[in-house]
């Protein structure tokens, strides 16, 4: 009967289809949906993961990475002092105005390094050393600063230059980062060069970066720093995950935009939940008459519980699919965000079973309620 | 009329009574029915249209539930099994032709009518064997594995009454089998329903209002208003409406 029942599905090949169109379309918008708004949180983060280091310690004041209360340079010196630090380096990160060759202006992220260090330098080179910015007037630009100044008719290349504050930046290197939320491009030079960048500030530390001796715990060197004045200490997880709620509580964006997620949710589960009700109600006289012709509840529930589930899988799989060509295809661009943490997939296969147990259980109802008489209508 | 009453009764029905709605428009449609077919015949059950045939044939196969009376099939009371035991008593009792056919139509004919042996839990070969050669009695063996969509009135009713002796059933429910055919199809279909069906073990029950099939029958029950209100040899009756 089980085959029978398969049958039943794929024997009206376009209602079949109908069905599985539907259900991609409900898996294919809650995916990239949650997938896109999941990209955009992450975004919110981009500093800390383009700037890797243990620990991060900022002002006490701070609650997320994209906001920066500047501490005073001795408070380096103090977080070393600490018994479980491994090592300590300043690194200096704000936005700031570059004037291009044409008088135009572009914003980007100046980030500065420790120059003996380097910590927190680019992960990624695509053109160029690291080292080189050690170098005169030297700064490391990214993929984003490219595609930004070629908007503007300015091809960079290693030996450019630009301007910060009407002092001259010449490009030495090219790197990937991860985007932000900001959108500016990621431009990094040494710590000192970067306060020669920048309009003179009373303090101008952003963030000490730091790590644990070997033989200590983050959380432990972690608790040391927060007994400092005016400090506070997160793990980079920690931190990234700060910053995503921080969003999350104090701006509208994941909000409005959760709403259209949940919009899409709810759209998708309308559109499974009604073309398989539409499909059981169609079959409900053939269901009925193999209910007069001794074909039990169980059997009956087993072959609607079939169809759905068969149905479902098959438009799971293929909305996952287009999902993910959609991410492969925007990931290389670069935009919209997208990201597409297998929690999404368990997600919407979830809400996918959710679907057709109700479906099949409601149609099931139906099926329960309808009188086997209804076939000698 | 000898040579049935002897025979063990099929079918008893004692006053059963059975109405739709509430208030105002209620319907009563069966008033106390006492009705009696036996092994070996072909009953009609005849009357104009709304007088309770289909009801009183939907109570008589346990798909429908009678508000007063009893129903008896085979010695055993409908009134006293459970809805899982009525559906497994119609599975193994009953075979049913439909008005309206009622084939599945992304199955073919051999699936549909290999479907109430599925149900009694046969193996699909067997039960396409048992299709199969149905199929070739009722004289479409070369259809097996045509949809009904591609087969004519005539043709789907013989796939239908293949169906509903396929498990060999004691009882045979035909619910207006000629209704949806034309004279002759409906003619044949009747001749092949006396030929195939009816066994010395088995009882036929047709409902019709089609007076040009009433000669088919062994006996014909005339029902009016939601009674049975005479018993006719189908030579002696015309009927007296349309
Ligand atoms: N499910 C139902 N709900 C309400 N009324 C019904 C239902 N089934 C039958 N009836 C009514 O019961 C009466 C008998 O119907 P039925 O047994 O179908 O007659 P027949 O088969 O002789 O034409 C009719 O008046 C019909 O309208
Ligand atoms: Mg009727």
């Amino acid at each position: 009967m089980l085959r029978l029942a398969l049958k039943m599905l794929y024997g009206d090949l376009a209602k079949y289809t109908m069905l599985v169109c539907g259900l991609s379309f409900c898996a294919l918008l809650m995916t990239q949906q949650s997938s896109v708004f999941c990209g955009l949180l992450l975004w919110t983060t981009a500093t800390v993961r383009n700037i890797r280091a243990p620990i991060w310690v900022a002002d006490e004041k701070v609650e997320q990475v994209n906001e920066v209360v500047s501490l005073r340079e001795i408070e380096v010196q103090r977080v070393r002092s600490i018994q479980g630090v491994k090592w300590a380096v300043p690194i200096f990160w704000s936005i700031q105005q570059a004037r291009l060759p044409d008088g135009t202006f572009q914003g980007i992220q100046l980030t500065g390094l420790d120059s003996t260090s380097l910590v927190g330098q680019p992960s990624h080179m695509v053109a160029g050393t690291v080292e080189d910015l050690r170098l005169p007037n030297a700064v490391i630009v990214d993929q984003v600063a490219i595609e930004k100044f070629k908007k503007k008719g300015i091809t960079l290349h290693l030996g450019s230059t630009f301007e910060l504050n009407d002092k001259e930046a010449r490009v030495v290197g090219i790197c990937k980062t991860e985007r932000s939320f900001l959108g500016q491009p990621y431009v990094y030079t040494t710590y000192s060069r970067a306060l020669e960048y920048s309009p003179r500030q009373r303090k101008e530390l952003s963030f000490i970066l730091a790590s644990p001796k070997d033989e200590f715990r983050a959380s432990e060197v972690i608790a040391q720093i927060n007994q400092l004045r005016g400090m506070r200490a997160f793990t980079e997880q920690d931190f990234a995950w700060r910053t995503i709620v921080w969003y999350f509580t104090n701006t509208g964006i994941p909000i409005s935009f959760g709403i259209v997620v949940l919009l899409g949710v709810v759209v998708g589960i309308a559109i499974a939940g009604q073309t398989f009700y539409l499909f059981v109600h169609e079959n409900l006289r053939f269901m009925a008459a193999l209910k007069a012709m001794g074909a039990g509840m169980g059997t009956l529930t087993k072959m609607v519980f079939l169809q759905a589930f068969t149905v479902g899988f098959t438009g799971y799989g293929l909305g996952i699919g287009l999902a993910s060509a959609f991410g492969t295809a925007v990931l290389k661009k670069g935009q919209p965000p997208f990201y597409m943490p297998w929690q999404i997939l368990v997600f919407t296969g979830a809400v996918i079973v959710l679907i057709c147990c109700l479906s099949a259980f409601v149609g099931l109802i139906k099926i329960a309620r309808t009188e086997a008489a209804i076939v000698f209508k | 009329m000898s040579s049935t009453t002897n025979s063990f009764p099929a079918v008893e029905t004692r006053g059963v009574v059975k109405s739709f709605g509430k208030g105002e428009s209620m319907v009563h449609a069966l008033k106390g029915v006492d009705f009696e077919a036996r092994c070996g015949e072909m009953i009609m059950i005849v009357g104009p249209s709304g007088c309770g045939k289909t009801t009183l044939l939907s109570v008589l196969c346990g798909t429908l539930k009678q508000e007063a009376g009893s129903v008896t099939v085979f010695g055993e009371s409908l009134q006293s099994m459970r809805s899982s035991e009525l559906t497994a008593f119609r599975g193994r009792n009953i075979g049913f032709v439909f008005q309206q056919f009622n084939l599945i139509p992304t199955w073919t004919a051999l699936e549909n009518v290999s479907v109430p042996l599925l149900l009694a839990g046969a193996s699909r070969r067997k039960a396409e064997e048992a299709a199969s050669s149905l199929l070739h009695k009722v004289g479409i063996g070369e259809k097996t594995n045509t949809l009904p969509s591609q087969l004519s009135g005539g043709q789907q009713q013989r796939v239908a009454i293949a169906r509903a002796l396929v498990h060999n059933p004691r009882l045979i429910i035909c619910d207006e089998p000629t209704a949806a055919l034309d004279a002759a199809s409906g003619r044949n279909v009747l001749q092949l329903l006396r030929e195939t069906a009816l066994q010395p073990e088995r009882c036929v029950v047709v409902v019709t209002h089609d007076s040009r099939i009433f000669s088919f029958a062994d006996r014909i029950a005339e029902m009016e208003d939601g009674r049975l209100k005479a018993l006719h040899r189908p030579g002696e009756y015309k009927a007296n409406y349309v």
